[in-house]
């Protein structure tokens, strides 16, 4: 029998008294919070993997006296639904999270930013918002947390256009530096994070900085919700150890037949099956806010990659011309090959144009359509031309 | 001086919400809630009442795809176009509500109580093909469950 590598995990799911924390938290010193979380090397959860307590010492260290706490529920990349299950099912532990946030960095006011597209999740929110706010002045928290949503622009999930949107304004990102932990929302101090991420402080605080250093790798600490989909017996929703590798996740979820993973949704790279083995999914190989989609040898990565090209073009927010005109050239480049209007050389000149946006784009968008095209056209050339 | 008809709903939603520019999003997305797109008469009045430009508001709700700015049916279907959808057969979902609605993708129906929308990812992979209904999810469609999910709607 084959040996299981895969090591299930249940935190994020897990419930948690929000009274148990937030006695703990309010009997430790901001700075110790921040101390904490920055021990137990927590990486932000969407997809960048920013250090958390970093992010959290940086805000608390500006003088203002106003600061933010905004928490990312604005989950629009293809194959990623972990954060809808993680607000579906412990709402109450996502402002528990923002608590923590707060009281690390010295916030009053937090806004929770909802993706239109689950705005049915809104009722039981409410509730557990209601529920929270009078935890909070039990325990003489001044923090108070308002829920906004988005509607329908994936460009919203990138922290400064969240910013912008939250503002009343077109969610168009903004140029760095400034970083939110200066100039956030409202130009002031702000610390922006994932909803994974602000549960995972909550059992930092529960369990401790050492606890959450047991599982992982030395680069990738701790578990992870992954969102599995695609051509696999079992898709859904799994919280992992991180540092996996490509091929102990697919001998565990993938068809028999898998001959690609996309780790990291559109934005994310596309690993082929010659490099399942060493491959780690982790901060030290493919980073990943959580999507996993499988391929297997029925799809055509032509199909695949056109689908995201689409999808970005569409989702482009249009301010600056690397993003706007290079993802409408890729798309329109790989169906003139697709149709042999151009010669399988063109592909060179469309992989410097993905180059060229990664360096002159102005957010994650753009500049991170390239990993997506570079990976497929580079280990699927052929399925791209014929 | 002139005088202006006042728009009772976006008055309401001004007083609910605020008239700071914070409060456009909300104001706006409560109107797309009650009449399922915004018309340019209700754009110039929340600029009104929010005293900003008609063209900001425009300019900002054009931003949004669930902001729409064209007539949309008492039903907005947004059937979901992405990777793990499309792999898993959304265009005969597609196919279906076509010849059950007798409408393009961008179309309402005459009587103005659909509209069939095309979207980008709306975080049902697992369960796909998926779709909303305005705010409403519907998974792991077949094409009879998309018949019987629209035969419910037509009867309301």
């Amino acid at each position: 029998m084959k040996e299981k590598y895969i090591r299930r995990v249940d935190l994020i799911f897990e419930k948690v008294n929000c009274r148990e924390i937030m006695e703990k938290i309010m009997g430790m010193e901001p700075d110790a919070i921040c101390q904490e979380v920055l021990d137990s090397d927590l990486k932000g959860r969407g997809g960048a993997g920013f250090p958390t307590g970093m992010k959290w010492r940086f805000a608390s260290k500006e003088k203002d006296p106003v600061k933010y706490i905004v928490c990312n529920a604005d989950e629009g990349e293809p194959g990623t639904f972990k954060d809808r299950q993680i607000l579906d099912e412990v709402p109450g532990k996502v402002f528990c999270g923002m608590a923590v946030a707060a009281r690390a960095v010295g916030s009053k006011s937090g806004y929770l930013y909802l993706r239109g597209e689950y705005r049915f999740l809104i009722p039981k929110l409410k509730t557990a918002l209601d529920e929270f706010h009078r935890i909070a002045d039990e325990f003489n928290l001044n923090f108070r947390i308002q829920i906004r949503l988005g509607s329908g622009a994936y460009i919203c999930g990138e922290e400064s256009a969240l910013f912008e949107s939250i503002e009343g304004k077109r969610g168009e990102p903004r140029n760095k530096p400034p970083y939110p932990t200066s100039e956030g929302l409202f130009n002031r101090p702000t610390a922006i994070n994932n909803v994974e991420t602000l549960v995972h402080s909550v059992m930092i605080m529960k369990y401790g900085a050492a606890r959450f250093k047991e599982l992982g790798t030395k680069d990738s600490r701790g578990s992870k919700v992954f969102s599995i989909s695609g051509d696999t017996p079992k898709p859904g929703i799994y919280e992992l150890e991180l540092g996996m590798s490509v091929y102990e996740f697919v001998e565990e979820f993938g068809d028999g037949d898998t001959k690609a993973v996309q780790v990291g949704g559109a934005a994310g790279f596309c690993v082929p099956r010659k490099r399942f083995e060493e491959t780690i999914i982790g901060f030290e190989g493919v980073p990943t806010g959580g999507s996993m989609k499988l391929f297997n040898s029925t799809r055509s990565m032509y199909n695949v990659l056109h689908n995201y090209l689409d999808f970005f073009t569409e989702e482009s927010c249009g301010q600056c011309t690397p993003c706007r005109v290079g993802c409408q050239q890729l798309l329109m480049g790989i169906e003139a090959v697709k149709r042999g209007e151009k010669n399988s050389r063109y592909l060179e000149e469309l992989l410097k144009l993905a180059k060229t946006m990664k360096i002159a784009s102005k957010c994650g968008l753009g500049q991170s359509v390239g990993n997506a095209f570079g990976s497929i056209v580079e280990n699927f050339r052929e399925e791209i031309i014929y | 001086m002139e005088t202006f008809i006042v728009n009772e709903l976006v008055r309401e939603l001004a007083n609910k919400h605020g008239r700071t520019r914070e409060s456009l999003l909300p104001i706006l997305q409560d109107l797309v809630v009650q009449n399922r797109y915004l018309t340019s008469q209700d754009m110039v009045d929340v600029a009104r009442e929010l005293d900003i430009s008609a063209a900001d508001v425009f300019g900002t709700a054009t931003f949004y795809s669930f902001l729409d700015t064209e007539v949309r049916g008492k039903y907005v279907i947004r059937i979901c176009k992405t990777i793990s959808c499309a792999m898993k057969g959304k265009n005969d979902i597609l196919n279906t509500i076509e010849d059950t609605l007798k409408i393009r993708v961008g179309e309402t129906t005459s009587d103005k109580k659909f509209t069939l929308l095309e979207t980008n990812c709306i975080g049902w992979c697992h369960k796909a093909p998926a779709m909303l209904i305005n705010d409403t999810p519907y998974i792991d469609l077949t094409t009879e469950r998309v018949t019987e999910i629209l035969r419910g709607y037509m009867k309301k």
